[in-house]
């Protein structure tokens, strides 16, 4: 007990050494630099890179969206040009194929009257073939028909007509009556 | 035997002012002598630790950051925007270095207190949080001389605006609470939070051997004593974070008062 009380008083006499509210000295030497020091390498050296970090991830957000509305826009762009050179192509196109159209018509149009002149042209010509043969026949025939006729009325005569020119004559006569007579009969 | 050992038990057990003024390191045992002592080792292990914590974690920030980066990022952040510039608005960014390395020296500091085997708080000694205190005023009152002009920023500190008569008795109060009373009470605050956590620790921690040496019956009682010690410890826990904020929110609010240009 006695030992209690020595202590006890020790422990007494010693709190009236320290005082709580009295700042040592030395601890605030020992505070102020070693406070000063986490001041100085925070302060210096790592916020300021944060900060930094911070504006750099800013910029790359806002960069980002201005990017994606650059390309945004120029993709805008891009399909109404697109749309436009569609919209010119298709009429271009409408316009071709009329061309053709018109084109055609008028190619159809020359090969009808072409083929139509042509076939005239065959017709034509065929006639005029037909009545040159016709014609050449009949003189063939009117020469042929002389000879027999004149060659027939000799024998039945039995003479020989000696003045030809005559003979000629006669028979002309004879086949221009044959012809009207012809003419006439078939009409 | 037991009669001595249980005086000595008892006599270390109502936790006196002496507990936290510990022997000195180097010189070893040396009473009264500070410049080599647990507490100091303390301070300069927080600040070793927070220095280097944040250089390792931020050496090579990058914009996608890791998860190291991002909690040393963290905490900026969230000094910056939930206290500097909340309470002091955009300007407050210009602050927000100071006030985290004041919120972390506090924060680390404070956290000896419940460290184990450690378990005692270099802000339990008023020094250190006198030592914040004092630059925290310097500071407001530089900042407010410097953003007002010298004359304009103590009339604007001093004078409310209030009827005239009334004045003779305001502006006594005004000089008494914002430049005599602010930085005492910074500096008391997380001092006197400090010194009583550990305090409690100790009457608990303590109290349970006393118990247990004076009676064995007792030691059901014991043992609850030292249960509630560790339960004390989560609060202290609370303290501590709740202090290093209070400081920091408290210096940004003077910042604020002296930018202020309205009351």
């Amino acid at each position: 007990m006695i030992n209690t009380f020595v202590v006890l008083a020790e422990a007494a006499t010693k709190e009236t050494e320290h005082n709580p509210i009295q700042p040592i000295w030395q601890e605030l030497v020992v505070g102020s630099v070693a406070f000063a020091v986490l001041c100085f390498v925070l302060i210096k050296f790592v916020f300021p890179q944060m900060e930094k970090t911070f504006q750099a991830r800013v910029d790359a957000i806002e960069g980002g969206i201005k990017r994606a509305e650059a390309a945004q826009a120029e993709a805008n762009e891009l399909l109404e040009q697109y749309r436009a050179q569609l919209a010119e192509a298709r009429t271009e196109a409408a316009r071709i194929r009329d061309e053709a159209r018109a084109d055609a018509e008028g190619i159809r149009q020359d090969v009808l009257a072409k083929a139509r002149e042509e076939s005239d042209r065959i017709i034509a010509a065929g006639n005029e073939q037909l009545a040159a043969q016709r014609e050449s026949i009949v003189r063939e025939l009117r020469s042929e028909v002389g000879t027999l006729a004149v060659d027939l009325a000799g024998k039945i005569v039995g003479e020989a007509l000696a003045d030809e020119a005559r003979t000629r004559g006669t028979v002309e006569r004879f086949i221009a009556d044959l012809d009207t007579a012809g003419t006439a009969g078939g009409r | 035997m037991v009669i001595a050992q249980s005086a000595v038990l008892a006599a270390e057990f109502p936790p006196s002012v002496e507990d936290f003024y510990l022997p000195s390191i180097l010189p070893w045992g040396a009473e009264n002598n500070y410049w080599f002592t647990k507490i100091t080792v303390l301070v300069w292990v927080a600040v070793a630790a927070i220095i280097v914590y944040f250089l390792a974690s931020y050496r090579k920030p990058q914009l996608v950051p890791t998860k190291k980066q991002w909690l040393a990022e963290s905490i900026y952040g969230f000094v910056r925007n939930n206290i500097a510039v909340d309470m002091i608005g955009p300007r407050g960014v210009a602050f927000a270095p100071y006030l985290t390395t004041l919120f972390m020296f506090i924060l680390v500091n404070n956290f000896f207190g419940i460290v184990p085997f450690v378990q005692i708080s270099p802000n339990s000694h008023i020094a250190f949080p006198a030592i914040l205190a004092v630059i925290s005023y310097v500071m407001f009152i530089y900042v407010g001389v410097r953003h007002h002009g010298f004359v304009k920023y103590f009339k604007h500190a001093l004078i409310p605006p209030a009827p005239w008569f009334i004045l003779p008795l305001l502006i006594p109060i005004e000089f008494f609470s914002n430049f005599l009373v602010r930085p005492f009470s910074l500096a008391v605050r997380l001092f006197a939070n400090m010194f009583a956590g550990h305090m409690l620790l100790l009457v608990f921690t303590l109290g349970g051997f006393a118990m247990i040496s004076a009676n064995v019956a007792l030691a059901p009682v014991s043992v609850l004593s030292w249960v509630l010690t560790i339960a004390l410890t989560f609060l202290e826990f609370l303290v501590i974070c709740l202090q290093a904020y209070v400081f920091t929110v408290l210096t940004a609010s003077y910042v604020q008062g002296a930018l202020a240009d309205e009351h």
